[in-house]
């Protein structure tokens, strides 16, 4: 396959970036899009160029570390998958492809498709856990749960933290994100004493961290590469109001 | 010249750890907070023990090159985690874990840190729950189990195909609560370069900070690893990209010694290679094992596609050669049973590298429903990798490197030979000696992170009682000076090849000189080229970029430089180790039916490395095994 790139190149946080064009011509259908950017960069390195920036990691659509809108959607055209596990199978031959880094204030570049997600990690450590200390335990079957609510509470903890849904949003808005863990733990009987505590602390982080309102376009769930569901914006919300007007 | 004191205390097994509690110094809760603690890595082990240590009361530093100490290569572990509580009431109990912990790793582990490990196993659920970690559940609310590899008793907890991802945004959770406290300081993106020695003791670390590029320093009361494994040294792997050997390493090189590098456990369920683009490979958890069926046709060359053999001529060969374990037979077996498979012509896909993974059975006797609910996931990522569906044809899978064994030699308390630097994880040696039975990798790492560091550490700190240092000391300016010279001397080498090439041509040698089989020869051969390969690369790499700012491509010279030393270490193991045991099968030693054929009489130790200087031959120590409660024997699946 024969391949023209149109990536963003910005050297670091203060400075201009630009999309630049790169053309390849020896593509498998078999890579992945990151082995195509591996094979772009082994060919600027052998031409004395920098190579282009991109966090990545695991490579099995699990850490969360990649990102990239490709043509102006998060993760790619491929329905419910990351960057790292689209396949160039997915594209025509002869294909111009753009590819830029997640575009949000919150998330701020820091070199090439490269982005500063750590206002993630700072709503979490504003109440996304459950306060249980190393050794507090009792049994684990002393608590039944019932399957469809460890069940649901599984599905909405299945975020990977990418930041697809913020990258997506008009508002740059972090809820499903936020939301996903409200869920996760609010459906989970251990997690009931900090429920409203929980909610109020993480809605005001998020706020402060500069990422936008929701205003119910989906967008975000259909960009999550783990199919989250909108429902726990919902149930966050009513969450939030309840803590709000009854205390928590 | 090091010296190997195991500190395992005395006593029956089923009592070691309960007298060494009760025996071990303590720290005063006002005293805890004047004690400042490092954790390098955020796995597993690092976020458990980091969180831990915290909630006692120490201060922490805690680093990782992540953007977000939740992306640790922890999160990546697909099938479960085992635990002795025996739910199911079939038979399981913390003695039955053990045995098939010690047995399953070819009695080439400490049965004494295993027994431990057992015995914490229950609590780790326990802790899991608690902190909301979604775990599998039946209709009647209560945990649910599967069934893993080498054992006969269903004990494996799982969260979907996805429990390392929930077991470490758990551990995420309580760390991130000890960082919202400023009980743990967290440094994201930065990378550890070196470990600095104020008298004898590891009182610091270096690290580059992957942004800015500065190079600082951290001084502590102690220094705790939990860095993961080396199976990148083979460059394709199931490790994520970063995975690397720098850390554990570069401690080596400071006194540390290694243990059984050579263990290196080649995981029989990966999707195989599709071309030499090939950047990392993926494994298929081993739960599919449970309900699908491993099979090649009879003859040699068979080119029909898999639904055109009648059942007749095809072989499942794990059932027939193991009966008793099949399909579940441990992680060795069923890699070098597959190899044996393909080397003999009976191997199906492009290159004949692969065999059948077959669900059709279970879809037939279950429903395709039932199968989807199991392993849905699965099936999907196989379909987004391949583009071939597995509900409609069978899975082709090939073994690939995924853990290691072997790692930094720590004593009964996790201590390295370095008084202070202790080592967690899959990053230490201890607990699964020669091979690692599936789900038990969360168990260790969670085990000794939650439940063996928090007693430990404050046993070493209430014992050296060691003078507070700054990093003002000047070891700790010589360290900045070299880690600073080493990023300079990449810099400046401005050859010809990229650092990736060298990897990939390492990784290359490694799995055909070192991997599933090894020879004297073969050993011998690499043992040549690596010192010629790491003399090129330091000859002709081509380093991009400068140090003051992000650059991939200068951190990831830094791990391949490191790996290109430590292969040489891992080779002189295999070597030196003439016998086969586990994940090291040395084709010199088998039976006559091709298992493995240990030498107890020669090489029941663990072979401990201790640096000797670069370009010199490493010096090998030895730790004796005893095996007093599951008796030496020759391991048998059949």
């Amino acid at each position: 396959m024969k391949l023209v790139l149109k990536i963003w190149r910005q050297q670091n946080g203060n400075s201009e970036g630009k999309i630049v064009d790169y053309m390849l011509d020896d593509v498998s259908p078999d890579m992945s899009f990151l082995e195509m950017l591996d094979v772009l960069n082994e060919k600027l390195i052998a031409k004395n160029e920098e190579p282009v920036a991109f966090d990545h990691d695991c490579r099995e659509g699990i850490c969360g570390a990649c990102s990239l809108i490709i043509n102006g959607v998060p993760h790619g055209p491929e329905k419910a998958t990351t960057t790292c596990q689209l396949h160039m199978r997915k594209f025509n031959d002869g294909e111009e492809i753009v590819i830029e880094p997640w575009r949000a204030s919150a998330f701020p570049v820091i070199k090439d498709l490269v982005v500063d997600r750590s206002s993630f990690d700072r709503i979490i450590q504003k109440g996304g856990f459950i306060t249980a200390n190393t050794g507090n335990a009792q049994d684990g079957n002393t608590l039944p749960i019932s399957k469809i609510d460890a069940d649901a509470s599984m599905d909405a903890a299945a975020c990977i933290g990418c930041g697809a849904c913020v990258a997506a949003c008009k508002n740059g808005s972090a809820s499903l994100f936020v939301a996903a863990k409200l869920s996760h733990l609010g459906l989970l009987p251990q997690g009931q004493p900090e429920r409203g505590s929980r909610v109020l602390a993480m809605v005001m982080q998020m706020d402060e961290e500069g990422f936008g309102s929701c205003t119910n376009t989906y967008d975000c769930e259909a960009a999550c590469p783990k199919e989250i569901s909108v429902k726990n914006i919902a149930r966050m919300n009513r969450d939030f109001f309840k803590a709000s007007l009854f205390g928590v | 010249m090091i010296t190997l004191d195991s500190k395992i205390p005395s006593g029956p097994v089923t009592e070691k750890w309960d007298k060494h509690r009760a025996e071990m110094k303590l720290i005063n809760p006002a005293n805890k907070r004047k004690y400042t603690l490092i954790v390098v890595g955020t796995g597993l082990a690092g976020s458990a023990a980091a969180a831990s240590l915290a909630e006692l009361g120490y201060n922490v530093e805690c680093f990782t090159f992540h953007d977000s100490p939740r992306r640790a290569h922890s999160i990546a572990a697909q099938g479960g985690i085992n635990a002795a509580k025996n739910y199911q009431n079939d038979g399981d109990s913390i003695w039955r874990l053990f045995y098939d912990t010690v047995k399953g790793g070819d009695f080439r582990a400490r049965e004494a840190n295993v027994y431990r490990l057992a015995q914490v196993s229950v609590n780790i659920i326990d802790q899991c729950v608690a902190q909301g970690v979604p775990f599998a559940r039946e209709y009647g609310g209560y945990l649910a189990n599967r069934s893993f590899g080498g054992a006969q008793v269903s004990r494996t907890f799982y969260a979907k195909g996805q429990t390392g991802q929930q077991l470490l945004l758990g551990a995420y959770s309580a760390l991130s609560r000890q960082i919202g406290a400023g009980t743990v300081k967290m440094h994201n993106r930065k990378e550890m370069l070196d470990l600095v020695l104020v008298e004898g003791h590891a009182r610091g670390i270096v690290t580059r900070d992957l942004v800015s590029g500065k190079i600082e320093s951290f001084a502590a009361d102690a220094v705790i690893l939990a860095t993961g494994g080396y199976a990148n040294v083979f460059y394709l792997s199931t490790n994520a990209k970063a995975c690397n050997v720098t850390s554990i390493y570069r401690a080596h090189k400071k006194g540390a010694g290694f243990a059984n590098p050579c263990y290196t456990q080649i995981h029989p369920t990966c999707i195989p290679v599709s071309g030499d683009h090939q950047s990392k490979l993926t494994l298929m958890s081993e739960s599919l094992r449970n309900d699908g069926r491993i099979w090649v046709p009879k003859a040699k060359g068979d080119k029909r596609p898999a639904d055109q053999i009648p059942e007749s001529e095809r072989d499942y060969y794990l059932e027939r050669k193991y009966p008793s374990f099949g399909n579940l037979s441990p992680r060795d077996i069923a890699s070098r049973a597959a190899k044996e498979a393909c080397d003999d012509g009976r191997g199906v896909g492009p290159g004949g590298y692969g065999v059948y993974l077959d669900f059709a059975d279970s879809i037939h006797r279950l429903s395709e429903e039932t199968i989807a609910e199991r392993y849905g996931n699965l099936f999907e990522m196989y379909e987004r990798i391949t583009g071939e569906n597995p509900y409609k044809s069978p899975m082709r899978i090939y073994p690939a490197p995924h853990y290691t064994m072997g790692g930094l030699w720590v004593d009964y308390n996790l201590m390295s030979t370095i008084p202070g630097l202790h080592v967690l994880g899959e990053a230490n040696f201890s607990d699964h000696g020669a091979n690692r039975l599936g789900a038990s990798a969360l168990m260790q790492g969670l085990g000794d992170g939650y439940f063996v560091i928090p007693y430990t550490i404050g046993h070493y700190l209430a014992s050296e009682k060691t003078a507070k240092v700054t990093t003002d000391h000047p070891e700790f300016k010589k360290a900045e000076q070299e880690a600073t010279a080493q990023t300079q001397r990449l810099l400046n080498i401005n050859g010809k090849r990229s650092t990736n090439s060298f990897h990939r041509e390492l990784g290359l040698l490694m799995w055909d000189k070192c991997g599933m089989a090894r020879t004297e020869q073969s050993l011998k051969e690499a043992l040549k080229r690596i010192p010629e390969l790491r003399e090129e690369f330091w000859r002709d790499v081509k380093v991009t970029g400068v140090g003051e700012e992000l650059n991939q491509s200068l951190e990831h010279a830094g791990r391949v430089a490191d790996f290109l030393e430590f292969a040489e270490l891992l080779c002189y193991d295999a070597l030196e180790r003439e016998e086969s045991c586990g994940g090291h099968f040395r084709s010199e030693y088998q039976t006559e039916d091709g298992e493995a054929l240990r030498n107890d009489e020669k090489f029941c130790h663990a072979a401990v490395w201790e640096y000797a200087g670069s370009n010199n031959k490493p010096i090998r120590h030895k730790e004796e095994l005893t095996f007093d409660n599951v008796h030496l024997a020759t391991r048998s699946y059949k």
